[in-house]
């Protein structure tokens, strides 16, 4: 909430100062800012969609993923699992601890959040029609290979 | 050429009501055949909606007012392929300032490319933006312990720095083929 009141509050700020600066540069920014809404508005509420529908369809699997936790197979499913579903991370890392605490492995958890946090299978068409698919791709995929290599160290390290 | 472009433009925005409507008609059988799971995933679509509403109007304007004041050569200095170290330190610290969901970077991501930021500062911010949150560091510190959280830390701010060097080379040398052919 603060921060939406602070980046709110920064951007009326800035946009009476550019007002005053060049009321013709300020008209012209407004007008891009809504044209980039009209473009991506549609891919925005589909991944708000997406959001709520893999959550609430998947939500309650995730501890029997943890549950029964078979090797590589079952890391690759936690990580996989990480890239498809999307919530918030004050909801996150609450369920995440309390895996940790019931015994499942620092290197499963590590694969859930990192992947949970960094690739979004839902968010792919929106960033597509951002960034390309090239990038998305790129992005998406390294992204899992190294959210992996990541959660093998934790459990090295840890 | 500017009809072409038009084209694809329609084409492309055709494709994002497509899919809006199949994300719609996959959300109607689900609260046909699984109607219990119906309140949850409206209350989860309806939390999202809240979290980008507060904060999207405000970025996209943003992004408008920085594409008119914004000097190219100044992105570039800061965020282009020859910006190096400091370029790639840019990126994490834009990336991690607490904002909103990961889907209002990407508008912001495009807009730097626009002005000349490298593959690997863009790939960089966004990662940074997913991944690495002050407020969210401190809420993995709280249920996670310290040591979990300052490894995955470290980790991730190693690795994203990897991938985005090795993403810029590939996205890069792609291009260059396709300018020979």
């Amino acid at each position: 909430m603060k921060t939406a009141i602070s980046i709110n509050g920064l951007v009326i700020v800035l946009l009476i100062i550019s007002f005053i600066k060049d009321k013709k540069k300020t008209k012209k920014s407004l007008l891009i800012a809504l044209k980039t809404l009209g473009k991506i508005a549609p891919s925005i509420l589909s991944v708000i969609l997406l959001i709520g529908l893999m959550y609430g369809l998947f939500s309650d699997k995730i501890a029997l993923f943890f549950g029964q936790e078979n090797g590589v197979i079952g890391f690759v499913t936690i990580a996989l699992f990480g890239s498809v579903i999307h919530m918030p991370s004050l909801l996150a890392f609450p369920l995440a601890g309390s895996f940790l605490a019931e015994g499942a492995s620092v290197s499963s958890v590590a694969a859930f959040i990192t992947t949970l946090t960094m690739i979004g299978i839902v968010t792919l068409p929106l960033e597509i029609k951002t960034m390309g698919k090239k990038f998305a791709i790129y992005r998406n995929l390294f992204s899992f290979g190294i959210a992996l290599i990541i959660a093998v160290l934790m459990g090295v390290i840890l | 050429m500017n009809e072409q472009m038009m084209k694809k433009n329609k084409k492309n925005s055709k494709k994002g009501f497509l899919f809006l409507g199949l994300v719609i008609v996959g959300f109607i059988l689900t609260s046909i055949l699984i109607p219990e799971k119906s309140p949850l995933i409206l209350q989860t679509s309806f939390d999202y909606f809240k979290q980008m509403a507060m904060v999207f109007p405000a970025i996209l304007i943003l992004m408008g007012l920085f594409t008119v004041w914004v000097s190219k050569e100044f992105v570039m200095i800061h965020l282009g392929e020859s910006s190096g170290i400091k370029g790639i330190a840019v990126a994490f610290f834009l990336g991690a300032i607490p904002t909103g969901p990961i889907f209002v970077a990407f508008p912001i991501a495009q807009a730097l490319r626009k002005k000349g930021a490298s593959y690997t500062n863009l790939v960089i911010f966004l990662s940074a933006w997913a991944c690495i949150k002050i407020p969210q560091e401190l809420v993995e510190m709280q249920f996670l312990g310290v040591n979990f959280m300052l490894a995955r830390l470290l980790l991730t701010t190693v690795f994203i720095t990897i991938m985005g060097v090795s993403i810029n080379k590939l996205m890069n040398t792609e291009k260059e083929i396709e300018v020979k052919i």
